[in-house]
């Protein structure tokens, strides 16, 4: 069995304000040196998926920037590989990405030339591990003809903001879109897997009528095709879904059990090398509960925090409850509380970033 | 555009590394957090614009060959030159190299495939950064046939090293390699430039001398110097170290952690690059005390680690002391343990309750010429049961079990060897 990769990276969200305003969602700089592209991606080669597909349109500079050649994935091949697919102008005009359904229909090239039979759709937002060839067990002993990731969500996650599922046995009945009154806590996590010519089958027959949005198709199919659900047990968590959940994100991977499964279960995580020395904690360092990435320097006092990549914190420099990108330095006795710092940004000498009910954000290359 | 190949000999065993080269080479010594030796070489060439380098191995080379694989890490892996590993073989001149110069002898055919203008001579086992540019400038400035880097070391240091003594211009007199009475305190870093054409008339020479030993410093450069060949000494002002012994070692890793290290690993434009395992960050917990020291990717600090180098993925249990130490990679470190002016080797386990390094000052009883400056070295692949006490000085080899301990006491000046 052979299994074509596609991975959705072209969404913009309103909700994560300055942090998006250069980069596409799946971009974003998560753990101290990974972007939130990872996950998906490593997922996906940790299960032998030898292509990947990323659909890019938003901002797409990052992200091309962080994927390069596949290299640090494996993906530099002969045969298959990573394929970047963006929208196009072409002799009939330009043609932005309407939805995700037309995102792939517009790429139809990639689905007929490939040798694969059955394609994995997921998004470059999402940060979990999983052990997909799980996923292609489940599909075929139950006989599925589109098998679609599900998970019981808990009261952190706001449910009228996912695609809330009723199943009956393994088979999805019903997906209601961002119900006002979800009925029941169990989410579509917008990860598809279906065989390539049933895919094909669905965009030619729905594209060609204005439907845009895949999930759509599906819900339309629901009596038709036997839709079923795998639920997802694992830490799941979308990126796209705000600034306080962006931050929560960060913050989880504080917590062991969340480290130990995203980091070391189901394979690696991959992700572009930097090439930093690493880490160095000076004398008046303190740190406590925190992330500590290559290349920092620490000599002041850290504490539930996540330091990316290059973080310089001086002596006396206190940073609590913060998300500090790459190459930010904070200097001699500045505070830096309930806070997400982007990348480069400048905390001058004495300087404070408190945070209160909201958390402050400092824009890339900000200087305060 | 400069036609230079650099030849990075790479073959040493460093005996005075005791366990620490038991099973690998010595350019392949880790160091520094997440680099190995010879990454310092290989980041040198590449930061100098240099790609077009041979790695010549004989002692031990599996995991050194494993590390340098392709040269993908400092961009060898390339269409046009790149990364050449070069290995002693049957049906070669002569076999297993000799030395240092029998080993560039034996490549002389690669060498002329390559036909650079100049060679490189490196070793793959110092620390330093250095950019070779500079020394070709002054090759050519000087009109040289060779070029030796050097620096100024301590009198009484002296006789270490290769000593020269040179005229007004800088051009070498006088060479000993290892004198008892050195003439001057000019070292030779074992850093040299040649004429390709001109070493390969004296790596020939020298190997139809059946008196020599076939050895750079001991042969062919007082060859070339008694000639009166145009040999200049080019003085380094950098860092350069010659980690060569375990008390060196030791103490050019720690020197890292000062607050102003000698050798600045965070200087974004001569960056050192390695071959390293994709880890996620350093996590330290809410109960560590982390001071004055370089932890890597993939470590969990729960206890406290003062003055020490620790490399990727260590972990320090709670309540256990790591001092003045050397931990290498995948090490782990159970509750309450104590160590000490030790060098832990890769993928250890320690029990709780484990002390390593305490107690009495003694002469090592296995080695006294290796392990010396109480410093204690745990060999790789070890385990090291609870309870258990090592002294100062003390050696425990490579894969030591449970079962290789006789005692909860293993004295200062002691050591554990895994009995097969």
């Amino acid at each position: 069995m052979r299994v074509l990769g596609l991975i959705l990276a072209g969404g913009h969200s309103e909700s994560l304000g300055p942090l998006v305003s250069k980069r596409a969602s799946a971009a974003l700089p998560v753990f101290g040196k990974y972007r939130a592209i990872d996950f998906t991606l490593s997922n996906m080669v940790n299960a032998s998926i030898r292509k990947v597909g990323v659909l890019t349109q938003y901002n797409p500079r990052s992200l091309m920037d962080h994927l390069g050649s596949g290299k640090e994935w494996d993906l530099d091949r002969k045969n298959g590989g990573l394929f970047i697919l963006q929208p196009y102008v072409s002799a009939e005009g330009s043609y932005w990405y309407k939805g995700t359904a037309d995102a792939i229909f517009q790429n139809m090239t990639i689905l007929r030339r490939g040798e694969e039979d059955y394609v994995l759709i997921g998004s470059g937002d999402h940060i979990y591990k999983i052990d997909f060839t799980q996923v292609f067990n489940f599909h075929f002993s139950t006989g599925a003809d589109i098998t679609l990731l599900v998970k019981y969500l808990d009261e952190t996650y706001d449910l009228t903001q996912y695609g809330i599922v009723q199943m009956e046995g393994h088979r999805i009945v019903s997906i209601e879109e961002k119900p006002q009154h979800p009925r029941g806590n169990l989410a579509f996590l917008g990860i598809y897997f279906m065989n390539k010519y049933l895919l094909m089958e669905l965009l030619y027959n729905y594209v060609t009528k204005g439907e845009n949005d895949l999930l759509n198709i599906i819900v339309s199919q629901l009596g038709r095709l036997k839709v079923h659900g795998y639920v997802l047990e694992g830490y799941w968590r979308n990126v796209k879904k705000g600034i306080d959940e962006y931050f929560r994100i960060n913050m989880d991977a504080l917590k062991k059990e969340i480290r130990d499964e995203l980091f070391y279960k189901y394979g690696k995580v991959y992700t572009k090398l930097k090439d930093l020395p690493p880490p160095k904690i000076g004398s008046s360092a303190v740190i406590k509960n925190s992330i500590i990435s290559d290349g920092c320097i620490v000599n002041g006092h850290v504490e539930n925090s996540v330091l990316f990549r290059g973080v310089v914190v001086k002596a006396g420099a206190v940073v609590e409850n913060a998300v500090v990108m790459q190459d930010t330095v904070i200097e001699e006795g500045a505070v830096v509380k309930n806070a997400i710092l982007d990348k480069e940004v400048l905390i001058r000498q004495q300087g404070r970033l408190v945070g209160k009910e909201k958390l402050a954000v400092m824009e890339k290359r900000a200087v305060l | 555009m400069r036609r230079v190949l650099a030849l990075i000999l790479a073959g040493g065993h460093g005996k005075r590394l005791g366990v620490l080269t038991e099973k690998i080479a010595k350019p392949a010594v880790p160091f520094g957090g997440k680099y190995r030796l010879i990454d310092f070489t290989l980041s040198n060439c590449v930061n100098s614009g240099i790609y077009h380098v041979g790695v010549l191995t004989q002692y031990r080379p599996h995991l050194l060959i494993n590390h340098i694989g392709i040269g993908r890490p400092w961009d060898l892996d390339r269409k046009k030159g790149g990364l050449f590993v070069l290995q002693p073989y049957l049906g070669g001149v002569a076999g297993w190299y000799k030395g240092t110069a029998d080993a560039v002898y034996q490549n002389i055919e690669f060498v002329d495939e390559v036909n650079p203008e100049r060679v490189l001579i490196l070793s793959g086992d110092h620390v330093y950064a250095m950019d070779y540019n500079d020394m070709l400038d002054f090759h050519i400035l000087k009109n040289a046939e060779g070029t030796i880097a050097c620096m100024e070391v301590p009198l009484d240091e002296a006789s270490r090293f290769g000593i020269m003594v040179t005229d007004v211009e800088s051009r070498i007199v006088d060479f000993e390699e290892k004198p008892a009475k050195p003439r001057s305190n000019l070292a030779s870093l074992g850093i040299y430039v040649f004429n390709w054409p001109f070493l390969r008339e004296y790596l020939i020479k020298d190997a139809q001398d059946e008196g020599s030993s076939h050895d750079f410093g001991k042969d062919i450069i007082p060859r070339m110097i008694r000639e009166g060949r145009r040999i200049f000494a080019f003085r380094f002002n950098g860092y350069w170290r010659d980690v060569g012994t375990i008390r060196s070692y030791w103490e050019s890793n720690l020197e890292l952690t000062r607050p102003l290290p000698p050798l600045n690993l965070y200087d974004r434009h001569w960056r050192f690059y390695t071959q390293t395992e994709e880890m996620p960050p350093a996590y330290c917990a809410p109960e560590s005390k982390i001071s004055n020291s370089i932890i890597s990717e993939g470590c969990e600090i729960h206890g406290v680690v003062e003055n020490s180098v620790l490399f990727q993925g260590v972990h320090v249990g709670e309540g256990s002391v790591i001092k003045n130490s050397v931990v290498m990679t995948g090490t782990i470190i159970g509750r309450n343990c104590f160590i000490e002016n030790s060098i832990v080797a890769e993928r250890v386990i320690i029990a709780d309750n484990v002390q390593i390094g305490v107690g009495e000052d003694a002469p090592s009883s296995l080695d006294p010429e290796v392990y010396t400056g109480l410093i204690t070295v745990i060999g790789m692949y070890s385990k090291i049961p609870e309870n258990t006490r090592i002294g100062k000085n003390c050696v425990v080899g490579v894969g030591v079990t449970e079962q290789d301990f006789t005692s909860k006491e293993l004295p200062s000046g002691g050591f554990v060897l895994h009995r097969e």
